[in-house]
C-alpha cells in the first residue's frame, strides 16, 4: 500500500521532532545566542576573521582534515578485504565476521578507547609482547600521539566502511566476475577491471562517511592524541569549558557544521546517483 | 553410448569422457560422453535440472567435474581455469558489465589479450557490425532493449574469434518474435564464422531450428542423441518423445495396444509386460467410420476440435487416458470433423514406434 504524504509526514514525525528539539534548536539557540553576545554583523565578522585566522584554529582544522584522511584510508584498506570476506563468507563464518564488526558498536567509545589503551601503553600488551620477543630494546610509543589517534579512530570508524561497502560488494552480479573470468580475465583484472568498478560508489560512500564522522571526533584524540594532536571538536570543547568563550566555539562549531553538511551533500548526490548506475 | 560424429579423419572440437559431476548426494551430470565436430552447432536440450547447464560449466571451466575428461581440441583442460581456454561465452542474463559502454563491453577480450588499439577498434566495428549494432557504441547497457543487450552480448563472445562458443539459454529473456529473429541471425553469424557452438536450452523449437545435433538431457545423463529429425521422428524413449513437441503415447504391450488393438511398428519393441506406442499427431489421420480394419487403426469419437491456424486439431477419444491427437493440415477441400463424429484413427508402420519405456 502506497503511503500518503500525510501517511509519510506522520511515521516520520516523532523522528523528526526529537531531532528539532535536541539537536537544531540547541545549536541554532547555542550559536544565535553566543554570536549574539558580540553585537552587530560587523564585529560577527570581525571576530570570524580573528578566530578563522588565528594559528591555534587553522592548525586545529589543518590537523583535523589530516587525521580524518589518514583514518579514512586505513579503513579503506582494513576494510576493503574485510568486507570482501563478508560477501563470500557463509554460515557460522559469516556469522561470526559479522559479529566482531558489528559488536563494539554496542559498546561506548569510552570504554572502547581505554581498551586500547591497555594494549598500546608504555606498559601495555603489545609492548610487553615485543620487549619479550625480543623485537625491541625499549618499549615503543604507539599512544599519546598521531598513531595513537589514528589507531584507536580506525577501530571505531571501520564498521560504517564494512557495513556500506558489504552492500555495495553483495550487489555485484557475481555472474559478471565469471563472464569476465571466462573471457581470458586473470584474477587481478577481473577484480582491477570489474569488481573494484563496480565497488566504487561503495568505496566513495564509505570514505565519506568514515570522514565526515572522523572530523567530529572528539573521545578518542582527546585520550589518545598528544599535546599536538588537537581536533577541532577538542577546541570548542576547550573553549566552552576552560575560556568560556562561548562566540568563538559557535563560529568554530559553524565552520565544523559547514563542512559536514557540504560532505554529506556530495555523499547524497553520490549515494541517489549509484542508484542508476545499478544494472 | 554411441559417440556419432566423432568418425572421420577429423579431430572433433570438443570432446567430453564420461563426464561426472556430484553435488553432495546428488549426481548432476552423470557420464557424459560427447564428441563435437568443427563448425557443429549442438545443443544441450533438457527439462531444468537436467544437467545441462552444469555440463556446459564443466566444458567452460567454471565448474571442476569430479570424474571424467574434457578435451578441447585435442587438448585436455579438465582441471584448466576458464581464461585459459579461449572460449567465447554468451549468458543467460547477457551479463553485460554495467560500467563499461557497449564498445568497451565487446572490447573486453581483446584488452585481456592485450591487443594493439587498432586492431581493437576495428575488431569491435566489425563485430557490431555483425550483429548490426553500429552507432550503439557509447551506450550503456541500461540504455539497451533486452534484444540489443543480447546482441552486445553476442558481439562480445565472437569478437576474439574463438573456435568454440558456448551459450547458455541465450534467448530465455526474449519474447518470441525478437526469439526467432536472433535464431536465425546467431545461426547465420555461426555459419559465416564456421563458430563451433555449445548451445544450452529448455526449448525444444528452438533446438528443432538451430542445431545440427540435439544432445537430449535428463536426470544428467544424455538420454538420445543424434540430427533434429532423427531425434523428433525417432524417439528411444517415451521421454524424449514427449519432451520434444506434441507426441501419442499409447500404453503397449508386445505388438498391440489398448488391449487387443493390433499395431505394427517398423521400428522398436514393446515388452509385453508395458511399453508405449509413440506417434507424432501429425502422422495420424482421420477417416470418418466406426470399423477399423488392420492393424495400426483405432475407432473412436472426436471429443474436441481446435484450431490453430495452418493445422486443425483433433482430440480423439479411443479409449486410452488420454485422448489420441491428430493434427490435419488446414488445406483447401479437407472437410473438417466436429466433436461426435465418429473417426477412425490410423496411421503408417514407418510413422509409429514401440519404445519399452
Amino acid at each position: 500500500m502506497p503511503l500518503g504524504r500525510l501517511g509519510a509526514f506522520l511515521l516520520l514525525g516523532p523522528s523528526l521532532l526529537l531531532l528539532v528539539l535536541v539537536f537544531l534548536v540547541p545549536i541554532g539557540w547555542f550559536i544565535t545566542g553566543a554570536l549574539g553576545e558580540l553585537g552587530s554583523f560587523a564585529d560577527i565578522r570581525e571576530e570570524a576573521v580573528a578566530v578563522l585566522g588565528s594559528r591555534a584554529v587553522l592548525g586545529a582544522i589543518l590537523n583535523t582534515n589530516w587525521i580524518a584522511f589518514l583514518v579514512t584510508v586505513m579503513v579503506l584498506l582494513i576494510g576493503y578485504p574485510v568486507a570482501y570476506a563478508l560477501t563470500r563468507a557463509k554460515g557460522i563464518a559469516f556469522t561470526l565476521i559479522l559479529v566482531c564488526i558489528i559488536l563494539p558498536y554496542f559498546t561506548s567509545v569510552i570504554v572502547r578507547t581505554y581498551a586500547w589503551m591497555v594494549l598500546l601503553g608504555r606498559n601495555g600488551l603489545i609492548n610487553q609482547a615485543l620487549l619479550a620477543l625480543g623485537i625491541v630494546d625499549a618499549p615503543l610509543d604507539l599512544m599519546y600521539n598521531r598513531l595513537g589517534v589514528v589507531i584507536g579512530m580506525t577501530y571505531v570508524l571501520l564498521p560504517y566502511m564494512v557495513l556500506t561497502l558489504y552492500s555495495a560488494m553483495k550487489a555485484v552480479d557475481p555472474r559478471l566476475l565469471q563472464a569476465a573470468e571466462g573471457m581470458g580475465a586473470s584474477p587481478l583484472r577481473v577484480f582491477l577491471k570489474v569488481f573494484l568498478p563496480l565497488t566504487l560508489h561503495g568505496v566513495i560512500a564509505g570514505a565519506l562517511i568514515v570522514f565526515i564522522l572522523g572530523i567530529g571526533f572528539f573521545i578518542t584524540p582527546a585520550l589518545m592524541g598528544g599535546p599536538s594532536d588537537i581536533m577541532i571538536a577538542m577546541l570548542i570543547e576547550r573553549e566552552i569549558e576552560l575560556t568560556q568563550n562561548w562566540p568563538t566555539a559557535a563560529l568554530m562549531t559553524l565552520v565544523l557544521l559547514a563542512v559536514t553538511l557540504s560532505l554529506y551533500a556530495v555523499y547524497q548526490r553520490f549515494a541517489n546517483q549509484t542508484e542508476g548506475l545499478a544494472p | 553410448m554411441p559417440r556419432d560424429g566423432q568418425e572421420g579423419a577429423v579431430d572433433p572440437a570438443i570432446l567430453l569422457e564420461a563426464l561426472t559431476k556430484r553435488y553432495g548426494a546428488e549426481t548432476v551430470v552423470s557420464d557424459v560422453n560427447l564428441a563435437i565436430a568443427p563448425g557443429e552447432f549442438l545443443t544441450l536440450l533438457g527439462p531444468s535440472g537436467s544437467g545441462k547447464t552444469t555440463t556446459l560449466s564443466m566444458l567452460a571451466g567454471f565448474v571442476i567435474p569430479d570424474a571424467g575428461r574434457v578435451l578441447l581440441g585435442g587438448r585436455d583442460v579438465t582441471r584448466a581455469p576458464p581464461r585459459v581456454r579461449g572460449l567465447g561465452m554468451v549468458f543467460q542474463n547477457y551479463a553485460i558489465f554495467p560500467h563499461l559502454d557497449v564498445f568497451e563491453n565487446v572490447a573486453f577480450p581483446l584488452r585481456v589479450q592485450k591487443r594493439p588499439q587498432g586492431e581493437v577498434a576495428s575488431r569491435v566495428a566489425d563485430a557490431l557490425a555483425l550483429v548490426k549494432l553500429t552507432g550503439f557504441e557509447r551506450r550503456y547497457g541500461r540504455q539497451l532493449s533486452g534484444g540489443q543487450q543480447q546482441r552486445v552480448a553476442l558481439a562480445r563472445a565472437i569478437v576474439a574469434q574463438p573456435s568454440v562458443v558456448l551459450m547458455d539459454e541465450p534467448l530465455g529473456a526474449l519474447d518470441k518474435n525478437l526469439r526467432y529473429h536472433m535464431q536465425v541471425e546467431i545461426k547465420e553469424i555461426q555459419r559465416r564464422l564456421g563458430m563451433t557452438v555449445v548451445y544450452v536450452t529448455h526449448d525444444q523449437e528452438e533446438a528443432l531450428t538451430m542445431s545440427d545435433r540435439i544432445a537430449i538431457m535428463n536426470h544428467g545423463r544424455i538420454v538420445q542423441m543424434g540430427p533434429p529429425r532423427a531425434v523428433y521422428e525417432r524417439p528411444e524413449s517415451s521421454f524424449v518423445g514427449r519432451f520434444l513437441g506434441e507426441a501419442n503415447l499409447l500404453p503397449a504391450s508386445g505388438a498391440t495396444v489398448l488391449g487387443g488393438r493390433p499395431v505394427v511398428a517398423d521400428a522398436g519393441a514393446a515388452p509385453a509386460d508395458g511399453g508405449w506406442l509413440f506417434v507424432r499427431p501429425e502422422k495420424v489421420a482421420l477417416t470418418a467410420g466406426t470399423e477399423a480394419a488392420g492393424p495400426n487403426a483405432l475407432p473412436g469419437t472426436v471429443r474436441h476440435a481446435s484450431f490453430l491456424g495452418n493445422v486443425v486439431r483433433y482430440a480423439v477419444e479411443v479409449g486410452a487416458e488420454e485422448p489420441l491427437l491428430c493434427d490435419a493440415a488446414n488445406a483447401p477441400g479437407i472437410a473438417g470433423f466436429v466433436p461426435g463424429d465418429a473417426v477412425v484413427a490410423s496411421w503408417s508402420a514407418a510413422d509409429c514406434r514401440l519404445l519399452a519405456d
